[in-house]
Formats: C-alpha cells, structure tokens, sequence
C-alpha cells in the first residue's frame, strides 16, 4: 500500500513513528533534506554571519544583520536570520545560508507539529534541546566547512523569564545570561553589549542597543552588512515576551536606525 | 479444509454498514456551522485531555465522533499529511479538499478490507477569504464523502439536531450566538442539561492571523450560554 515513490503519498494508517516528531517522518520516509558533498573548492556557498540576542526588562530580543556573503562576493544584501519559530520563542541562524534556512523551517514545523499532536507545546528547554540536537545531526558537514550556529530564546512560560540559548558546532546548548552573539562579526557584537548591555532596558534602548551592535560589527567585519538607509534595509528585530513574538517592523527600525547613527561619534 | 459459506457482497456490506452505523449513532453529537466570524465546531466532551475537535493546518480543523482511538489515528495521520504537504510544497498548497479525498480512499479501503470497518464520522473544515468561499466535507465509515454548506451535524440525534438548526441557523449569527443556538438543539435532542465545562469547541477565527484555530474558554461559554 505504501508507495515509495511518491513523495506524500496516500494518508498512512497507524504509520509506526515513535514520537510526535515531525523529523521522524521524514526520516522514516526517506524525504530528510540532505548535504552529501562538501562545496567545491573555489565556489564557495553563501553565509550568513552576524545575529545577537540580548535580555530586556520584558523578555527577550533577537537581532541579525541582513548580508550574506560567498567568499568576498556579497550574495545577498536582504536576506533574514532572523525568525519567529513559534509563538513564544524566536531562532537565528549564521553560518552556511542555505542549510540554516532549511534548518529553521524544520524546526518550525517541528513545533508546530508537536503542539497539534500532543495538543500542548514544548518547554522552551525542550525546544533548545530538540535544536541542539538538528545541529549535532549536522556535525559530518560541520567538518566539512558547512557549519550551521542557532541562537534560540523564548519566554518560558513555567518560570515567567525570558531566556536564551547558544549552541556549538557539535550540538552543545548553553543557557547564557544577559546576551549572546554568533557569526563572523560575533566578536565584535560581543564587545559592545559588554560595554552597552545593563539589566531591565525598556523597549526602545533594547532596540537602540541591538541595532549599534551590529553596526558595531559591521564597522569590522566585511561579512556583516550595516542598515543600508538609501535602499531601505535595516537590520531584522524579533522581540519575544509573555504575550508572544513581535517582529518589529520597518518603519521602527528606521527611526530608531536613524537615531543610533546620529548620535554615534 | 472446510470452505468458508458464501456470503452475497449486498448482505457483506449491509452487515457492515450496519455495524458501522451502529457505533457512531452512539457517540455524542458534534455540530459544525460556517459563520461570518469564522467556523465554529461544537460538541459535547467531558474529558479535556481526548479532544475530538483538532487543529489540522493554518485554516483547516478536524472534528469526528464515534471510537476515539479510530478519529485520533485519523486526524494524527492528516496532520501527518497536512504538515509533509506544507514543507514539501507551500503552505498554501494544503487544502481541505485534498486531505477529505485522502480520508475518504483510506476510509474506504478499510471499510472494504479490514477486518471491521471503523465506526466513524469525520467533518474536515477549512476557513475562506468569506463565508462563501468556506468549506464543510463530511467522510462516513465508508468513504462516503459529501461537502455540506453552513451546516454539518454528526453523531447521536442527528436528524433532530439538523432540523432544528436548519431554520436557525444563519452565518450572519455573531459566535456566541451561534453557540448558544448550537448547545440548545444538542441539550433537547439529549434531553438534558450539559455544563458549561463540558462543552468542547474549535473555531477557525476568520480574524486570526496565519493560524486561525483556537479553543473557546468555559468563561466564553458561560458568557454565551448565560444570556
């Protein structure tokens, strides 16, 4: 009854898949996207590079650059890092472009699929940990050269606290406090919010703080893009508190872009 | 080896038809109405953890009656489908009109090839952009698949149920409305009175954002019904 050529196929009865896994689908199936190859050498793939999140006195904020880049070529000038994966907690990718979108519409689906299933969501700390454990899936390629880094923060609903989370290459999650950053301007990002970051910043600082980050690291990194005001590209902003996840649009971002260039020395 | 006795198919599917019948007549009634607000699903349910309404897609709900352990392998197997359908292709792409087809084949086959059919009746909802381009599609025990307009009554009482809410009725109602309308014709055709918590219910909330399915809480109930 069950054809394997067909890539959905007919409604299947009482398919054995062990848990309300979406993954596990496609991988029962047949149908996990999959890299085998490493790039070839000389055309390199592109990547995105700087995203950040820092806490705020209502919960979290997550924040990336808009560039990616294939060797010194820029790729893409207006590509998202940035991304709402559920109602209630926000993933952000850097590394190889294509992989990491790819990535993060799995873990989209992933959640929702979970909450239709089971009929209630994941905890923020099993969403991290079902991430940590996409990326570890990915740690062949990683060595490869075709490295995918997430950051993930939500509001957990348990405890009433915005938290975020880092992971490595080999799919290791840290919990970390006040603020986190990755990709090839990370460094640099990190140096500001060190300087910049203080607890409960309200709304409006927590975007000021987040956007001179990363043109902070775009000054030094020719991976990171800055706002690009003449084309009308601004960084991506997505605010996550109790009442859900808010991404922040651009007229926002515009002013407060604006802003934060003025009054730079 | 003794042969098996001769059964004429007429008799074979009557017998089964009628044991199909037969289970899903027991089951608590489930109510569907396409409303301007959206589309709401009612249905009497003590338990909160075994739902028999479900979200399937970002416009789409699921609703059956009859043997539960038999409506949840559906729905988890359309959920299955709606999800690989929307990743695989666009989320636009998931429509209620594929996944009642699918329901209907598979429903089908089991009931002429299984050792018992399933005692179930299943209504496959999806939200349009008006009331007009809203879509109702019942699947029987069978396969039996029909699409039904404002109104889709499931379960015990039916024909009772359907003509009182036939003439009542309307998608101009507001929701609580057509809840408390709904509820009534499901106390008098049970003859009796049900909580307020014993009411299960979905809507597709045409004013929602990319998922429109959400439960309505006891408080919107009472709300509803104390009027």
């Amino acid at each position: 009854m069950i054809d394997r050529s067909e890539p959905i196929g007919p409604l299947r009865i009482g398919e054995h898949v062990s848990d309300a896994s979406f993954l596990s689908i496609l991988e029962r199936r047949n149908l996990l996207p999959t890299w085998d190859a490493g790039p070839v050498d000389g055309s390199p793939v592109p990547e995105a590079t700087t995203v950040l999140s820092l806490t705020w006195a209502d919960g979290v904020l997550m924040a990336g650059d808009r560039r990616a880049t294939a060797g010194n070529i820029i790729a893409h000038r207006r590509i998202r890092k940035v991304y709402p994966a559920d109602d209630h907690s926000a993933v952000a990718i850097s590394g190889t472009a294509g992989m990491a979108l790819e990535l993060i519409k799995l873990f989209q689906t992933e959640l929702e699929h979970y909450e239709k299933i089971e009929g209630t969501r994941l905890s923020l700390e099993g969403k991290a940990n079902y991430l940590a454990r996409m990326v570890r899936g990915n740690l062949a390629l990683a060595f490869q050269g075709l490295v995918v880094i997430p950051l993930f923060c939500g509001y957990d609903e348990t405890n009433d606290v915005g938290r975020l989370f880092s992971f490595d290459v080999v799919g290791g999650r840290y919990d970390e406090l006040n603020y986190a950053t990755t990709g090839s301007g990370g460094g640099e990002a990190r140096s500001f919010l060190k300087g910049s970051w203080k607890p409960s910043l309200t709304r409006e600082q927590a975007l000021s703080v987040a956007i001179e980050a990363l043109i902070s690291a775009a000054e030094e990194d020719s991976a990171t893009g800055g706002p690009d005001i003449k084309r009308g590209i601004y960084p991506s902003i997505v605010l996550v508190t109790d009442t859900g996840v808010e991404e922040v649009d651009d007229a926002t971002l515009a002013t407060i872009t604006a802003q934060v260039i003025e009054a730079r020395p | 080896m003794s042969a098996p006795f001769y059964v004429p198919p007429e008799q074979l599917v009557k017998d089964r038809a009628d044991f199909a019948r037969k289970g899903v007549g027991r089951g608590r009634p489930i109510v569907a109405v396409t409303l301007e607000e959206g589309i709401l699903m009612v249905g009497e349910n003590s338990s909160p953890a075994l739902r028999k309404i479900g979200e399937v897609y970002d416009r789409m709900a699921f609703a059956g009656v009859g043997r539960f352990n038999e409506f949840e392998t559906l729905r988890v197997a359309g959920v299955r489908y709606a999800d690989l359908k929307g990743y695989s292709y666009a989320r636009a792409d998931v429509t209620a009109k594929g996944l009642a087809n699918a329901y209907s084949q598979t429903l089908g086959q089991i009931f002429s090839h299984e050792v018992k059919p399933y005692e179930v009746d299943i209504v496959v909802a999806q939200l349009g952009a008006d009331v007009k381009a809203d879509q109702l599609f019942r699947i029987q025990f069978d396969g039996t698949l029909r699409d039904a307009h404002i109104l889709v009554v499931l379960g015990a009482g039916e024909e009772a149920i359907q003509e009182q809410l036939a003439e009542s009725i309307a998608p101009t109602l507001g929701v609580d409305d057509a809840l408390d309308l709904i509820c009534g014709a499901i106390e008098q055709a049970a003859e009796r009175q049900i909580p307020d918590e014993a009411w299960e219910t979905g809507l597709l909330d045409r004013s929602a954002g990319r998922r429109t399915f959400r439960r309505l809480s006891v408080d919107e109930v009472s709300a509803a019904r104390d009027r």
